[in-house]
């Protein structure tokens, strides 16, 4: 149990996914404008991470792994994750109409995201248990949430300062990410 | 000179750079430019990949129906990525250690999707094959810069050859660490854009440049993501019908 909660810690907090690992940063750098929308993108990033890693996992285990096919998991890993997003957007929107309206508008997005696939991709390297995986996928996403929210709030206060023009959209926004990625630098001492 | 193969390329390398200009591939370009070699080497990488993608998809661009199209191009670009890491793996063992998970995960790099969305499912087998040259050279071209600025200030060497030596300075390690990777890159955009004003000054106002995956605001498909759906677009319209 000991294990797992260190295992989350280190996912989200730790080893950063976006700011240490420079993973899933298009939606990090796009869809971060207002809190609100960032919180809908993390909130649809946990939920589809955590989904997807239980599902590759499950696929690596029992299929790719016993037939000795890992070769192919890079092509089967994509798939399952694009059809997954699209298989959830249906399934949300037949089912649970409120959780539809929050992020609904986020899942398209998502199958590009390359934390999802990383995850993935990382938890075969790793050579985590099928829970492990999902811990893991859980507190990457987590991670993904917390940084993709506090860049969101910064910038919200950007807004109104005077920058001048060669620095005005990205630049500062990468800036920014500097300098959180050196703040959350101050975490790798914990574990 | 519309159109050909020469022009493919100059429009990749310098016009429509893809990290530069477009902003499309973020991770990579980041992730694994912490000396000029991995920079480079990525970018290859990419540009084989992008290569043999525009020019299969080109190939098959009448053969494969609309609607399945998307799925159709994962699959390609995955078994290209596939092949292109066991070719790594087999003779460069050094740089496939280096670039890691940064190899299959070129499957989900903007660049590839929206190249061959918006021209290799368009145009001719040759003038695709010559986009993807372009435009992976271009990619490799911004990567190796990147690269060669956060490693001659952050480890003082080039390529890996020390150029400046410790004794007259001191490395900033920052800069090859994750930090620096968005300090030196927000500098390289916003020196582009500075140069982007000045050319254009009736604007009045600056474009900001926007990163891929707002694809709420991004018209044309350059993000492999909204192209991917859009295919449910196609549905409600065949439902509406």
């Amino acid at each position: 149990m000991k294990e797992l909660i260190l295992l989350i810690i280190s996912a989200s907090i730790v080893n950063n996914v976006v700011l240490s690992q420079f993973l899933g940063l298009c939606p990090f750098l796009g869809v971060s404008k207002k809190v609100d929308t960032a919180l809908g993108m993390g909130g649809a990033v946990i939920f589809v991470i955590t989904i997807a890693s239980f599902v590759t996992a499950l696929i690596y285990k029992f299929i790719l792994a016993p037939l000795d096919l890992s070769y192919l998991q890079t092509i089967v890993f994509i798939l399952i994750i694009a059809a997954l997003v699209q298989f959830v957007e249906m399934f949300l929107k037949k089912s649970v109409p409120a959780l539809y309206e929050s992020l609904g508008v986020f899942l398209p997005l998502i199958t590009t995201n390359c934390a999802v696939l990383g995850v993935a991709l990382n938890a075969v390297q790793y050579d985590y248990s099928i829970l492990q995986t999902v811990i893991y996928g859980f507190g990457t996403a987590v991670g993904f949430a917390i940084s993709i929210t506090v860049l969101a709030g910064l910038r919200e206060k950007m807004e109104y300062n005077d920058v001048s023009p060669s620095w005005q959209g990205m630049p500062l926004v990468l800036v920014t990410a500097g300098l959180m990625s050196i703040a959350f630098f101050g975490f790798s001492g914990i574990i | 000179m519309k159109n050909s193969p020469g022009e493919r390329l100059i429009n990749g390398i310098i016009r429509e750079n893809p990290t530069l200009v477009l902003m499309l591939g973020m991770c990579p370009t980041l992730a694994v430019t912490t000396s000029a070699i991995n920079g480079a080497g990525m970018g290859l990488s990419t540009t084989v990949v992008l290569m043999f993608s525009n020019l299969i998809i080109s190939l098959l661009r009448n053969f494969i129906p609309d609607r399945v199209r998307i799925p159709g191009y994962i699959v390609i670009v995955a078994s290209l990525v596939t092949i292109v890491q066991f070719i790594l793996e087999a003779y460069v063992p050094s740089l496939n250690d280096a670039l890691g998970v940064y190899i299959p995960l070129i499957v989900v790099n903007c660049i590839i999707l929206g190249r061959a969305e918006s021209y290799a499912s368009k145009n001719g087998p040759v003038n695709s094959f010559f986009d993807g040259v372009g435009m992976g050279l271009g990619f490799t071209l911004s990567l190796t810069i990147l690269g060669a600025f956060r490693e001659l200030l952050g480890a003082g060497t080039l390529f890996g050859i020390t150029v400046l030596p410790e004794s007259i300075y001191t490395p900033i390690t920052i800069f090859i660490l994750a930090p620096g990777a968005f300090f030196v890159l927000s500098c390289l955009v916003a020196i582009q854009n500075k140069v982007k004003n000045s050319s254009s000054k009736d604007d009045g106002q600056p474009q900001p440049t926007g990163g891929c995956g707002d694809c709420s605001t991004c018209g044309n498909s350059c993000c492999g993501s909204r192209s991917f759906f859009d295919m449910t677009v196609d549905d409600k319209k065949a439902d509406n019908e």
